[in-house]
């Protein structure tokens, strides 16, 4: 099921295994039949590394969805909760164990916070239950999967170097990634004494603060996959879809019922075809498409060539692959088309324009007459953020006259309580009046090459090629990093946010790499604050490019676009109506 | 090599892909129709075939079968149906969840005898992860302030009691902080925080700050966070808290009560204008809705019985209250609260705003004078001449979302300046006259010969454009 995690370079099945290890051992110390009640938020990273079949073998019998009121009835020595942290849900579970209490008073209640417990929620759950200390309550830290707090990102990066060696090299740029790197080489220390003796697989870890780059996340991401995601969510690895593309019509029967659930797909490289065109530009991905479908009708036609058993029988025995190929070419279609429908539509054509004047710099000290129209006709919120912010970020701040003016309009348009969310969007330093009058974004800009005239979107000869001419800052980081050095750009380095610096971690003699002639070296990149997809595709695209002799390997706190980053930042988005 | 020209064409054609052309086009559109019609008649193909042949099982609800969401939706199904029927003879309610669950995905493990080892076909090797040695470290007691913090991110049992003076809790809070733990800063800071005494102490140590003013807000111990933050002198902090319980407050004149005592908050300047406003807006929307509702209710003003209104007027923004205001209130004179005019006034909206709002309300309704009479202005000789804030192109936009007839979009049409936007506006709205009009200004012979193919035979448009062509006097440009 997971094979395609065993092909990389980084064969990251081995982190899967563990985790699923760690899931083994925890429901085997609750010994007896179980119920797992879960948090629902959490099943879906749960399904990354482990199937009902795992837990059911480790007398898993039931399993619920959490719920406030009673528990349905089970009949099993231990009830299971797997919880995030949060305060509501302690409330629930509260609920469900008292209404729990008279019937069976020998059953054991555990808790499993995901992806850490929390000294709050112990709080809240004690206050329940001082006078009932006849719940015994197991509580564990376990898999380290949505996490900020740098704390659990060290203890993570602790956990890949045992399993995949130290890494020599540490480089880091922003305040977040220093204390990271500060907290790596505490807990070094601590192991001293116990060396670790597997040979390293990566030569550098990167590590990158958001905070470094505002702008990547705002910019509207063009690959395929950073679409899909910009338009329809990816979550998990699954996307839901608009069902009426997906209409399976047969010949001659009217197709008169659509379906009116969305479709869910579930998107990775395991699946040859979306490996393909992932990480291409939109605009190649119908060429790539039209390929696809020209070599596999080829491959149907083969049959007018077979002509005696043998070549039937070997035409046969391929049909289920060519199946598989023609379904998911049927799905990629129609995404594909729903996609074209908005990428060519005037709005997108329009807002993608303006996102393009800001990233040159065209216009970021005025007020902007698109971003106006757009509050006059009451687009959501979230987009009007999205661009007000991109164009302070390109402007190094809002002039004072602009800003109030943007304000001024957003709260009279939207409501007045969303000075609150523009108040968290200035303290996150996304939306902020012009401080200096001096705007460095120009001098950032030409250096890093942020943007490049003429990007080729079919056969790409540069990472900007992912935006469609804008080359994602956080990644020119990491490609001038492996050349040529940091100290080619450290006046640039100085105008971004936070401290850059370098860490070395010595290896046990005989663990020193002997590198073969012309063998790509490997760098972790960790993104602190999440990561889109454009992003990856970009780094993707240096791990493949000939010359660079590195490959890269991501990993980050959660995934990211300007829609999902800018509601993280708004007070109470659950109240937006959109 | 690749075939020649003839063979490929015998090729296609002795297939059943008529329909499926590789005419190498560029363009997109055609390429997706492409490798839809591939796919459309490869399935002819294999029709005899299921359809969700491949990659996984997919259930109703399409969760793949065997993943966790999908499991948990059915045992809890099955557990409901034991629930639901309690009258039935009781037949192991058990049962239906065996072979549901099992239902497609692992029948084979009901004859796997060593269960922990069949979840993956692969084994991999996962090593032991090592344990820092402080962790083996745990019957000694007397903790040093770094080894307590250590413990305590271990999640051990630790007591904190033994740091009394005021300077070993300063030292046990930096230690804290330094560990990056927000677990551990919380715990510690809680602990040593002995209030209002020392929170000059943690003005210093931000981090610790910052956690315990999470902890405050995720616990809504709002007194004691705003004692704090008024300790430390954030009083924006505090003025922009205190306002936000208002979204809490569900009774509108409770919530205007609130927001009039949040007046006399600490905002900064900005801020505090704004804060006034939605004062003034709640207090001037409860007086409308009051009399609006009256009025409805009452059967006797004839727009509310015409439009119904569909919602409440209170707690809408403040562009939202002017379109209301537009749409029931239009003419009403400047000294009523409810007045157009006076909301303009007294919230200084933009004219662009206003104009934008009054449109799109006048036009919803129709009201064509009022629309025309918004673009009206008089110059001194007192012609008439039509003006507007906003592009032209927008203004038919507006009018067109309202679905205004014709003969309306094409007066605006035509007052558009720029020719090409105006042509492609006419064209979308179906305004003749202004098409003709600008090829002939263009002098654009070609275009308006083109253009006569595209109107009806024998219409007035026709007979028009034949006219111009005629016409010796015009200096066509080509």
């Amino acid at each position: 099921m997971a094979a395609h995690l065993s092909y990389g370079r980084v064969n990251l099945n081995i982190l899967r295994e563990a985790a699923r290890k760690e899931l083994r051992e925890f429901l085997d110390k609750c010994s007896g039949s179980k119920a797992i009640v879960w948090d629902e938020y959490l099943t879906g990273p749960f399904g990354l590394i482990a199937q009902y079949s795992l837990l059911k073998e480790h007398e898993v019998e039931k399993m619920f969805t959490l719920k406030s009121g009673r528990l349905p009835s089970a009949d099993v020595k231990n009830i299971i909760f797997f919880v995030r942290p949060r305060l509501e849900l302690m409330d629930i579970i509260a609920e469900n164990v008292f209404s729990e209490d008279k019937l069976h008073s020998s059953r054991e209640f555990h808790i499993l916070f995901v992806p850490r417990r929390s000294m709050l929620c112990e709080q809240r759950l004690k206050e329940y239950f001082e006078f009932h200390t006849s719940y015994r309550f197991v509580a564990e830290c376990y898999l380290e999967n949505d996490q900020t707090s740098l704390y659990h990102t060290a203890k993570g990066l602790m956990t890949l170097q045992a399993l995949y060696g130290t890494i020599p090299q540490i480089y880091g740029k922003g305040e977040c990634a220093r204390h990271v790197a500060n907290m790596m080489l505490r807990m070094k220390r601590e192991f001293a004494g116990s060396q670790n003796q597997i040979l390293p697989v990566f030569d550098t870890l990167l590590l990158l603060d958001r905070n470094v780059d505002l702008l990547t996340p705002l910019a509207t991401q063009l690959t395929y996959e950073g679409l899909i995601d910009e338009i329809y969510g990816i979550n998990n690895g699954y996307v839901k879809l608009p069902p009426e593309k997906f209409a399976q019509k047969k010949q001659g029967e009217a197709s008169k019922d659509l379906p009116t659930e969305p479709k869910k797909l579930q998107l990775n490289s395991a699946e040859e075809l979306y490996a393909e065109i992932r990480d291409k530009n939109f605009n190649a991905v119908g060429a790539a498409l039209s390929k696809k479908a020209k070599i596999i009708s080829a491959a149907f036609e083969e049959r007018h060539n077979a002509k005696t058993v043998g070549e039937i029988k070997q035409f046969v025995s391929q049909l289920p692959h060519m199946q598989a190929a023609r379904s998911s070419l049927a799905n990629h279609t129609s995404i594909a088309e729903l996609i074209k429908d908005i990428t060519t539509s005037e709005a997108f054509f329009d807002n993608l324009t303006v996102e393009q004047e800001f990233m040159t710099g065209v216009d970021t000290d005025k007020v902007n007459t698109y971003i106006e129209d757009c509050i006059a006709q009451k687009d959501p919120l979230i987009k009007i953020l999205r661009l007000v912010c991109m164009q302070s970020v390109c402007n190094n701040g809002l002039k004072q006259k602009v800003f109030d003016y943007y304000k001024r309009e957003i709260l009279q348009t939207y409501g007045y309580e969303h000075i609150l969310t523009l108040n968290n969007l200035e303290k996150g330093g996304l939306l902020k009046p012009q401080t200096s009058s001096r705007n460095n974004y120009p001098t950032i800009r030409k250096t890093l090459k942020l943007w490049m005239e003429d990007a080729n979107e079919q056969n790409p000869n540069d990472i900007s090629y992912v935006y469609s001419g804008y080359a994602p800052l956080s990644i020119r980081l990491t490609q001038v990093l492996a050349r040529p050095g940091w100290r080619s750009i450290e006046e640039v380095l100085k105008m971004l946010p936070g401290p850059h610096f370098e860490e070395r971690q010595q290896l046990p003699a005989g663990l020193h790499k002997k590198r073969q002639q012309g063998e790509n070296r490997t760098t972790l990149v960790f993104f602190l604050g999440g990561v889109t997809y454009a992003e990856i595709a970009a780094l993707r695209f240096l791990s493949q490019m000939e010359d660079s002799g590195m490959e890269y390997i991501i990993a980050t706190t959660k995934l990211i676009n300007g829609t999902t980053w800018i509601k993280s930042l708004m007070d109470r988005p659950e109240c937006q109506t959109p | 090599m690749m075939k020649s020209k003839p063979d490929e064409e015998d090729y296609w054609n002795s297939s059943k892909f008529k329909a499926f052309t590789f005419d190498d086009e560029d363009d997109e559109f055609s390429r997706l129709k492409e490798s839809k019609q591939a796919v459309n008649s490869i399935r002819r193909l294999v029709e005899e075939d299921d359809d969700e042949d491949d990659v996984e099982k997919v259930s109703w609800s399409g969760e793949p079968v065997g993943s966790i969401s999908w499991s948990v939706r059915e045992t809890a199904a099955s557990n409901q149906r034991t629930d639901r029927e309690p009258a039935f003879p009781k037949i192991n309610a058990d049962t239906p969840t065996v072979s549901r669950s099992h239902s497609g995905y692992s029948l084979s493990s009901l004859f796997k005898g060593e269960t922990a080892l069949s979840d993956s076909s692969v084994r991999l090797y996962a090593p032991e992860l090592r344990k820092p040695k402080s962790e083996y470290k745990d019957y000694v007691s007397d903790w040093s302030p770094e080894e307590t913090v250590h413990r305590m991110q271990q999640g051990k049992a630790v007591s904190l009691e033994k740091f009394r003076s005021l300077q070993d809790k300063l030292l046990l809070l930096d230690f804290s902080i330094s560990a990056h733990d927000g677990n551990v800063i919380t715990a510690v800071t809680l602990f040593t925080i002995t209030f209002t005494v020392l929170f000059r102490e943690l003005e210093s140590r931000q981090t610790a700050l910052r956690h315990f003013i999470h902890y405050l807000t995720e616990t809504r111990d709002q007194r004691l966070l705003l004692e704090l933050l008024r300790a430390l002198g954030r009083t924006e902090d505090i003025a922009l808290l205190q306002y936000k319980e208002h979204l809490s407050i569900a009774d509108e004149n409770k919530r205007r009560d609130f927001l009039k005592s949040c007046l006399s908050l600490p905002f900064s300047p900005e801020d505090s204008a704004h804060v006034q406003d939605h004062y003034t807006l709640l207090e001037r929307q409860i007086i409308i809705e009051a009399t609006d509702r009256q009025a409805e209710r009452g059967g006797k003003v004839e727009i509310f019985q015409k439009f119904p209104r569909r919602a409440s007027i209170l707690n809408m923004p403040l562009i939202t209250t002017l379109y209301y205001c537009c749409f029931y209130h239009y003419t009403e004179s400047e000294g009523t609260y409810s007045s157009p005019l006076n909301v303009r006034q007294t919230f200084r909206i933009s004219e662009k705003q206003f104009f934008v709002t009054a449109l799109a309300a006048r036009a919803k309704l129709k009201a064509w004078v009022d629309v025309d009479a918004l673009f009206t202005s008089r110059n001194w000789l007192g012609f008439t001449r039509k003006k507007s804030p906003l592009g032209f192109h927008r203004v038919v936009d507006i009018l067109q979302k309202n679905s205004a007839p014709t003969q309306v979009l094409q007066e605006y049409v035509g007052l558009v300046d720029d020719a090409e936007l105006r042509i492609s506006l006419a064209q979308k709205h179906k305004c003749h006259d202004i098409i003709i009009n600008t090829y002939r200004d263009l002098k654009d012979r070609q275009q308006l010969l083109g253009y006569r193919g595209k109107v009806e035979r024998g219409s007035v448009e026709e007979r028009k454009i034949n006219e111009l062509l005629d016409n010796p006097q015009i200096r066509w440009k080509n």
